[in-house]
């Protein structure tokens, strides 16, 4: 559905882009998981023909982004990064115009919106500024979807919304795809990789890893350990100590300890921390997350420097 | 009894007839880092914007710092330090230059402000970069560099409204190994947060729904009180017993 | 088209709804209006003037009688030697003298033709244009008024024949704001909301984006010149000479051109912020200080009249005032019109081809 061979793009001083190749497949739901500022944004809005790349190509159901931008309009359905609906107009006026807009009416394609659509629907006449953030993502979501796109780009369409109303929307995104739409999201959070078919992790401008998320956390090299302590902070300064470690880094109520594959047991590093005055350690192996992955491949490259 | 920094009785805020925080109760301890969670529009950044002295209540009682809310913001704002989730140092100047200003806003003493900021750029890594513009700095770093300035003049307090939002994740562990440092001197810390993870940190989180403190206890009790693994479960199960509502929310977020 | 009506009354939806608009549509011209009408007309009030009967019939009378019962003017004297005329004027007695030749009835009815000269103290050059249009009003408004030639001659300032009006200048003024002014600031907002972006994902081509965003002011334009029109031949008795169907085809020539002008700022700013500073300075002052409106352009300095020659205003004040208050026909201003027509192909061109279909 999407192909993207070897785009380049860089803004005056920073490369935005370094290099990216990239397949999707129709009936995906395909993320792009990387932090603010990694080049999600820029790649989505070449897929959208609204950015020229510097070199490299892209096409989307056949079309190439750079030329045939009118075809590519039509089938695809965008969001970008930020509430982008008029605040000052209704929640049904903003349908009507974006329906008109792209030569169709709410009315022909109420099937497409009915089930997004109707849990704003009893707010219509009120204007979508003044809607909870959860409720504006819905009618732009609406908005996005209502001249039936083969294709959906969501640029960080989760960003600032709370969890609950998080969870909320990738439900939607799900029944979307039973509905065959093609669907590229965009995130920062890694907890949310694992809701998609498949991922593209993304740091400073380059691809690092695309895979299934589940296979991307089973190909994790290292050996990972799940500590809890009753004060996770003084621990985890001391496990800085710990000879071969990679990293350590907090996670919600654990710690996670990377280690080299094979070079210490849970008894070790139990032991280590004990002879360093710790108590009530728990330690065992745990299976890599997604986040894991993305930090162990970000210390592993020292990408954190500015 | 532990010492309260931040005691807050019947706080209520209306915008017109929407009530948005709708009589609040709580007390912040001196050290602790408190954990002020809810769904966008639930009214976090009211009760944030009122504590931090830049908006008056419509009535209740509250102390920050030792200093009435009503009478004392100078004072407050003296004692406290921001940090919103909008990038609050200026692009277009540099590193020392954004120091310097804060510095001078707060009233450090020049030899003080140069011996902190020192210190804070060494501790950052950032003194090779001290000259570089803000602008130019990756998100996770200008947000770090934030809150470091925001804590510059040593605050009892400091409030952080979504520090993190967007941050890579290696960064925003780095963020917090900050603020427990800042704990460590003595800080008291007031943050808001949508990652469920970071809300394990704190030693206390309260969660808001449409107004009002719905719950406030530590994690740890908050995930028995719910029979939840992790913070994640627990704010789900509280938000889906109460309707989602679509009230203009009076926060002016995006 | 379809897609532009609905874009037009998103549009309309934007500006009720906004009320910061609303006063910048319709109260700014207003209040100017009624400011500059006011602090003029008030200066025209009971202008003292002398008048220099030589013909003493029923006629000459019958005017004098007008003169007399309007309310801008009071009769302070009469004059009958020319070489009273200057000494009169200098001392400040009278503003104005006018003049009936000898035998002006008869000549009237003879000849078909009557001569009247107005002399009025132009050292106050807007005034004195104010006073001679009312008195050329006045006298024209006696039966039967074709036939009566009236000859002006300005003391003191001979040359001042771009003494203006004020209202072609204020239509110049007010047009610009609200066309450029309003459609630049307005297509900035998209840009900086965000909403752009959509739209330019969306399958509407740029000239759509630029007629839907453009329509409503055009319309709001033209219905705030018809009231600056209005307001100024009743409230302010400004004639208007010429075929109302010509001025208003130049209105809208110059609204089109201002909407042009409005979109090519559009491309260039990336705020709003940036879309008013440009318009304010590269087109308000301008307007105000560079196309006669303030000053004549006749007593600028050299540099100046040339690049008045640039300011599109300076045109349409020309043509207005030719076709008001000179009751020109378009074989007059044929020229002027034509410099118009030019200046909007090339800004809607420039401006065309500015418009991006991306970003950045």
């Amino acid at each position: 559905m999407i192909k993207i061979e070897n785009l380049k793009k860089s803004y005056s001083t920073t490369v935005a882009l370094d290099d990216v190749s990239l397949e999707v497949k129709r009936g995906e739901l395909f993320g792009l998981i990387g932090p603010d500022g990694a080049g999600k944004s820029t790649l989505m809005r070449i897929l959208m023909s609204l950015l020229l790349p510097d070199s490299g190509t892209a096409t989307l159901n056949g079309f190439d982004v750079t030329k045939q931008h009118k075809e590519v309009r039509h089938v695809t359905g965008y969001m970008p990064g930020r509430f982008s609906l008029y605040p000052d107009l209704t929640v049904e006026e903003n349908m009507d115009f974006f329906a008109t807009v792209f030569g169709t009416t709410v009315k022909a394609n109420y099937d497409m919106v009915k089930d997004i659509y109707q849990q704003i629907e009893p707010f219509k006449t009120r204007c979508a500024g003044k809607l909870s953030g959860g409720m504006k993502q819905k009618l732009a979501l609406s908005c996005a979807l209502i001249h039936k796109p083969l294709v959906l780009i969501l640029d960080e369409p989760t960003t600032g919304v709370d969890a609950v109303s998080r969870k909320e929307f990738w439900e939607m995104l799900k029944n979307l795809k039973a509905q065959g739409i093609t669907i590229v999201v965009s995130t920062p959070y890694m907890d949310e990789a694992s809701l998609c078919d498949r991922i593209a992790l993304i740091q400073q401008g380059k691809i690092f890893s695309v895979d299934t998320p589940q296979q991307m956390a089973a190909d994790f090299a290292e050996d990972l350990w799940a500590i809890r302590s009753p004060k996770l902070y003084p621990t985890a300064q001391k496990l800085h100590d710990l000879p071969e470690m990679i990293s350590v880094n907090s996670f919600g109520q654990e710690l996670h300890l990377v280690t080299p594959k094979g070079v210490y047991s849970a008894k070790e590093i139990s032991d280590f921390l004990t002879d360093k005055s710790e108590t009530e350690i728990q330690i065992q192996p745990t299976e890599a997350t997604i986040e894991d992955v993305f930090m162990l491949f970000m210390t592993q490259h020292h990408t954190t420097q500015p | 009894m532990r010492e309260a920094v931040i005691t807050v009785k019947n706080m209520v805020k209306k915008f017109g007839d929407f009530m948005a925080n709708d009589n609040l109760n709580f007390e912040v301890y001196k050290g602790e880092i408190f954990g002020f969670l809810g769904a966008n529009g639930a009214g976090k950044t009211t009760a944030i914007r009122i504590l931090c002295g830049l908006s008056t209540p419509t009535s209740g009682e509250m102390k920050v710092a030792g200093f009435d809310i009503y009478r004392e913001t100078e004072k407050i704002k003296r004692n406290i330090g921001y940090m919103s989730q909008k990038f609050s140092l200026y692009e277009d100047l540099t590193i020392n230059e954004n120091i310097r200003f804060y510095g001078g806003i707060y009233g450090i003493k020049p030899e003080e402000r140069k011996r902190r900021s020192k210190l804070m750029l060494d501790r950052l890594e950032l003194t090779p970069y001290a000259d570089r513009k803000i602008g130019d700095l990756p998100l996770g770093w200008k947000q770090k560099l934030a809150f470091s300035i925001a804590i510059l003049h040593e605050p009892d307090i400091v409030f952080l409204d979504e520090p993190t939002g967007g941050v890579d994740p290696v960064t925003r562990r780095q963020f917090w190994n900050l603020i427990y440092e800042a704990v460590e001197r003595g800080i008291t810390v007031f943050v808001t947060t949508h990652y469920m993870d970071e809300a394990e940190y704190c030693d206390r989180v309260s969660i808001m729904d449409e107004g009002k403190i719905v719950v406030l206890d530590t994690p740890d009790a908050l995930k028995k009180q719910f029979n939840a693994a992790n913070m994640d479960e627990v704010f789900v199960k509280i938000a889906r017993t109460s309707p989602p509502t679509p009230l203009p929310n009076g926060e002016g977020r995006k | 088209m379809k897609r532009f009506f609905a874009f037009v009354k998103k549009e309309f939806l934007h500006i009720f709804r906004d009320r910061r608009t609303l006063i910048i549509l319709f109260g700014i011209p207003i209040v100017q209006l009624l400011l500059f009408g006011y602090a003029l007309t008030n200066e025209v009030r009971n202008v003292k003037v002398v008048v220099a009967d030589y013909a003493h019939d029923e006629k000459s009378r019958e005017i004098i009688g007008r003169l007399q019962a309007s309310p801008w003017f009071q009769l302070v004297g009469t004059a009958d030697n020319p070489n009273q005329y200057e000494s009169i004027l200098r001392s400040g007695k009278a503003k104005e003298i006018v003049v009936i030749e000898h035998g002006f009835a008869q000549k009237l009815v003879h000849d078909g033709k009557g001569k009247i000269q107005l002399i009025a103290d132009a050292s106050e050059p807007n005034t004195a244009q104010l006073i001679i249009n009312y008195t050329t009003a006045i006298i024209n408004g006696a039966p039967p008024a074709s036939l009566i030639e009236v000859k002006t001659r300005m003391l003191y300032n001979e040359n001042m024949k771009e003494a203006y009006n004020f209202i072609p200048g204020l239509m110049a003024m007010i047009l610009m704001l609200i066309s450029a002014m309003m459609t630049a600031i307005t297509i900035t907002r998209e840009k900086e909301m965000g909403t752009m972006e959509i739209l330019l994902a969306s399958p509407l081509k740029p000239i759509q984006i630029i007629l839907g965003k453009v329509t409503p002011y055009m319309i709001l334009s033209l219905i705030n010149a018809i009231i600056i029109v209005g307001v100024g031949t009743n409230l302010f008795g400004v004639p208007i000479k010429g075929s109302l169907f010509l001025l208003m085809f130049e209105v809208m020539l110059f609204i089109f051109l201002a909407l042009s002008l409005g979109i090519l700022i559009s491309t260039v700013a990336t705020n709003q912020m940036a879309a008013m500073a440009i318009s304010g300075f590269g087109l308000m002052l301008p307007t105000i200080l560079l196309s006669g409106f303030i000053f004549p352009i006749k007593n600028m300095p050299i540099p100046l009249q040339i690049i008045s020659n640039l300011m599109p205003p300076r045109w349409f004040i020309e043509i207005n005032r030719m076709v008001m208050l000179k009751g020109a026909d378009i074989t007059l201003v044929w020229k002027q019109t034509l410099i118009l027509m030019v200046m909007s192909a090339v800004f809607i061109l420039i401006s065309m081809k500015k418009f991006k279909i991306r970003l950045e």
